[in-house]
């Protein structure tokens, strides 16, 4: 026993895990931590020592064209948000009156698409419907009239922005509708409130709590989407400048430009961060299909009418995309496509890198979760966190600051000094992948974590089960669930990739959506549409899969 | 000490502990083989006292002694006691089997003695043919027993019950203090009992240790204590004063 000092003993509070075993936890989540300080720091400081070298140019580059495409950027997003948001307006609120009517479930779901599809694929749906050889011209060569949409450009740009965001903040309005205590809406029906009213007096209130942030989130997702400005602008006018840094890279090698609008870039997104930081982030806790809200007020039949053809036109508007996407697919040759051996190595490619990716990102997720939890819980009552608890906290999702092609380009331009950075392709795109989830997987599952660590540590200590015992028989079985769903959604994350496939990507190392992206480049249409149908089914298989899983009744609770 | 039978006395000496703002002195010594109470308003430290004892807690000051020997320093898992919690008793993944043979070996690799053991506690607290069932299908009761039955195959010579039956209704407390007064008797282990009932005390014919602002304001037989001549402060709490 040793020695205790009697008297003036030293005041501590011990944890409920006495300190003697290895701090395993703390020591992995730092780990966790100095793998996304490595990734992003990385990439800046290459960036940083390319920028302050004189012969690079970088400071020549910033020139007209870059401020042009600067601007352009900020102007596609601000058009799309507005667009997006303004138009998920009127859509939300028809899906809020109207809480019972057959589709309207399937309507939500499919709402959720959108986001959950490989942005390549999207484009292909929607060039399958607007483009020049789509449904919309067909009908109209049909019916004689001369019109041939050109949606290359701002308006290919703005369409696809909205097909992806319009459904997003339809979710979210909704969220923030469903908020109103139900009292509002029996008042609103005593009080005989009109369509107008009711909007300004009820709904408005709670929409513009969450608007913001909608807003910024849309406007975020404009600012750093890649692969449709990449696949459907034209040309240098309709450039944004994650194009243009994969641009400078790719075709022009022209370094100087790429640190100049990687900067340019880096230096845009945190400050829109920073205003979002503002606004607050939108939720869409409370939000679920199960839920409805009892409406009470007689709609006026002209209202009904105009609600439902606004229900309409969204659904047609998400859906028909899609549908062309599945059924432009299907036309494809898949004889031929399966018998080409790049198809088969790059879906080969293309799940191991995804599965690489998310298996690495669970891991540092749990990683990251678990040592908060334990930190938090050794932390002696009243004092504030530490620096380090804070960075477990918020590290994952600090990734988001930086887009992938940032890090892609700054890891690109570092390792051009020692090797190929071509070499370098499966690693880039694992670790840039696995980056990315890490916010999603630490949120799927540090709620049950927390909740399980609340629940057994005591007996635990007690039982005196620890260590790899129990993973094994405590933890294991109950984090099974949130594990694999994280895994899912990440690896479904990483097959849509483009940013860093096509900074790195070569004939050596192609995984599907490069292989796509080429076959669009090559004009070999009917490959690409097949192509965008196997990715599409794999991604969304994935995402079923989690999302499956994460609405399969968690585990019941102890008491019932 | 671990594995005799019978039970141990345990001591607080001149232990003190603060949580937040509130400080608390703990003196008590409840000699061996007998039952306990403890009760007092909330947050007058109750709770925190059989964390003290059982570890997952550290004093500030102080020792803890269980059997004679000073446990202070050790971790909860090598301390001669075994503990009841309100809820969160059981793994919710594991049946009743599994999680009572925790109390043997924490790593589940059971022998055949172990075994033994097992069936013969789970006999014990009646819930015979419930082995393979998971929590989740248990009464609030049920779980409770399976509770107490892990802590009759780890066979440590204290048990502390932490508001064990404070969910259950009446009679099904009466039932599980009538179990835990059988097994005493059959173990003649130490029993500490946080309650918020007073009459448990009574019933179980026990000491009373009763708490207030986190000292120890009155002890002795539940008896007399709970009797028209008992302290003030107790009366007060009782609301049996005017």
């Amino acid at each position: 026993m040793p020695g205790r000092a009697e008297g003036g003993a030293v005041p501590q509070r011990m944890s409920l895990i006495p300190r003697t075993t290895f701090p395993a936890k703390p020591l992995a989540g730092a780990i966790a931590l100095a793998f996304l300080a490595l990734l992003a720091g990385g990439a800046l400081f290459s960036l940083a020592f390319e920028a302050s070298r004189d012969e690079s140019g970088a400071f020549a580059a910033f020139d007209a064209y870059l401020w042009r495409v600067a601007r352009f950027t900020l102007l596609q997003a601000l058009l799309s948000t507005l667009l997006s948001v303004g138009l998920a307006l009127p859509v939300a609120r028809a899906l809020h009156a109207h809480q019972h009517f057959i589709g309207r479930a399937f309507i939500l779901r499919l709402f959720a698409l959108p986001l959950a599809l490989p942005a390549l694929v999207a484009v292909l749906g929607i060039t399958s419907i607007y483009g020049r050889a789509g449904f919309i011209a067909k009908t109209a060569h049909y019916f004689d009239f001369g019109f041939t949409p050109d949606i290359y450009g701002l308006t290919g740009i703005l369409l696809a922005h909205v097909f992806f965001n319009l459904p997003l903040a339809v979710r979210l309005l909704l969220a923030g509708l469903d908020s109103i205590p139900p009292d509002y809406w029996k008042l609103s029906a005593q009080l005989g409130m009109g369509s107008g009213s009711r909007f300004r007096l009820i709904e408005w209130p709670a929409i513009a709590r969450s608007l913001p942030g909608i807003m910024g989130l849309v406007f975020m997702l404009c600012v750093t989407s890649f692969t449709i400005v990449l696949t459907l602008g034209g040309g240098p006018r309709a450039t944004t400048l994650e194009v243009a840094i994969y641009q400078a890279l790719h075709y022009d090698f022209d370094i100087g430009r790429a640190v100049a609008l990687t900067l340019t870039q880096l230096a845009l997104t945190l400050a829109i961060l920073f205003l979002f930081r503002l606004t607050g982030r939108p939720t869409e806790e409370g939000f679920s299909l199960a839920i409805t809200t009892r409406r009470y007020e007689k709609l006026r039949p002209g209202e009904r009418l105009i609600d439902l053809s606004v229900i309409l036109l969204a659904f047609l508007f998400v859906a028909l995309p899609i549908a062309g996407m599945v059924i432009s697919g299907l036309v494809a040759d898949f004889g031929r496509l399966f018998s080409e051996r790049s198809v088969w190595r790059a879906i080969a490619t293309s799940l191991i890198l995804g599965g690489a990716a998310a298996l690495l990102s669970v891991i540092l997720s749990l990683a990251l979760v678990a040592a908060r939890e334990a930190v938090a819980s050794g932390r002696k009552m009243g004092r504030k966190q530490s620096f380090f608890e804070r960075g477990l906290d918020t590290g994952a999702s600090l990734i988001l600051v930086v887009p992938p092609i940032i890090i892609g380009a700054g890891w690109f331009i570092l390792l051009r000094h020692f090797a190929d950075p071509f070499d370098f392709a499966p690693w880039m795109v694992i670790s840039v992948n696995a980056a990315m989830a890490m916010p999603f997987a630490v949120r799927l599952l540090r709620p049950t974590w927390d909740t399980e660590s609340a629940r057994h540590n005591r007996l635990c200590a007690q039982l005196g089960i620890s260590g790899w015992t129990r993973l094994r028989l405590v933890d294991w079985p109950v984090l099974r669930r949130p594990l694999s769903v994280a895994f899912a959604f990440a690896m479904a994350l990483s097959l849509g990739d483009l940013g860093t496939i096509a900074l790195f990507g070569s004939d050596a190392v192609q995984t599907l959506p490069y292989l796509l992206l080429q076959r669009m480049g090559s004009y070999r249409t009917l490959d690409a549409a097949g192509l965008a149908l196997i990715l599409g089914v794999l991604s969304l298989g994935l995402m079923m899969l989690a999302d499956r899983g994460s609405q399969a009744s968690p585990r019941k609770e102890e008491r019932p | 000490m671990t594995g005799k039978k019978g039970g141990a006395e345990v001591t607080l000496e001149e232990i003190r502990f603060s949580y937040g703002e509130m400080r608390m002195h703990f003196d008590l010594d409840v000699p061996a083989s007998q039952i306990a109470a403890i009760i007092g308003p909330s947050g007058s430290g109750k709770s925190t006292l059989l964390n003290l004892i059982a570890g997952f807690e550290m004093p500030q000051a102080g020792k803890v002694l269980i059997g004679g020997v000073d446990v202070t320093r050790l971790p909860p898992a090598e301390r001669p006691v075994s503990m009841v919690f309100q809820e969160n008793n059981l793994f919710a993944h594991l049946d009743v089997e599994a999680n009572i043979g925790l109390g043997r070996s924490p790593k589940l690799k059971l022998t055949a003695a172990d075994r033994a053991a097992i069936a013969d506690a789970i006999a014990r607290v009646g819930l015979t043919g419930k082995e393979k069932r998971k929590p989740e299908t248990l009464s609030g009761g049920e779980r409770q027993r399976v509770a107490i039955a892990r802590a009759l195959v780890r066979n440590r010579p204290v048990l502390l019950l932490d508001e064990a039956f404070a969910s259950l209704g009446p009679a099904l407390r009466v039932q599980m203090l009538d179990l835990v007064k059988a097994l005493h008797a059959e173990t003649a282990m130490t029993v500490l009992m946080v309650t918020h009932h007073p009459e448990d005390a009574l019933h179980m014919d026990s000491l009373l240790f009763f708490l207030e602002n986190g000292m120890i304001a009155a002890s002795g037989n539940a008896k007399d204590l709970l009797s028209e001549t008992g302290p003030e402060a107790l009366k007060r709490y009782m609301g049996t004063t005017a």
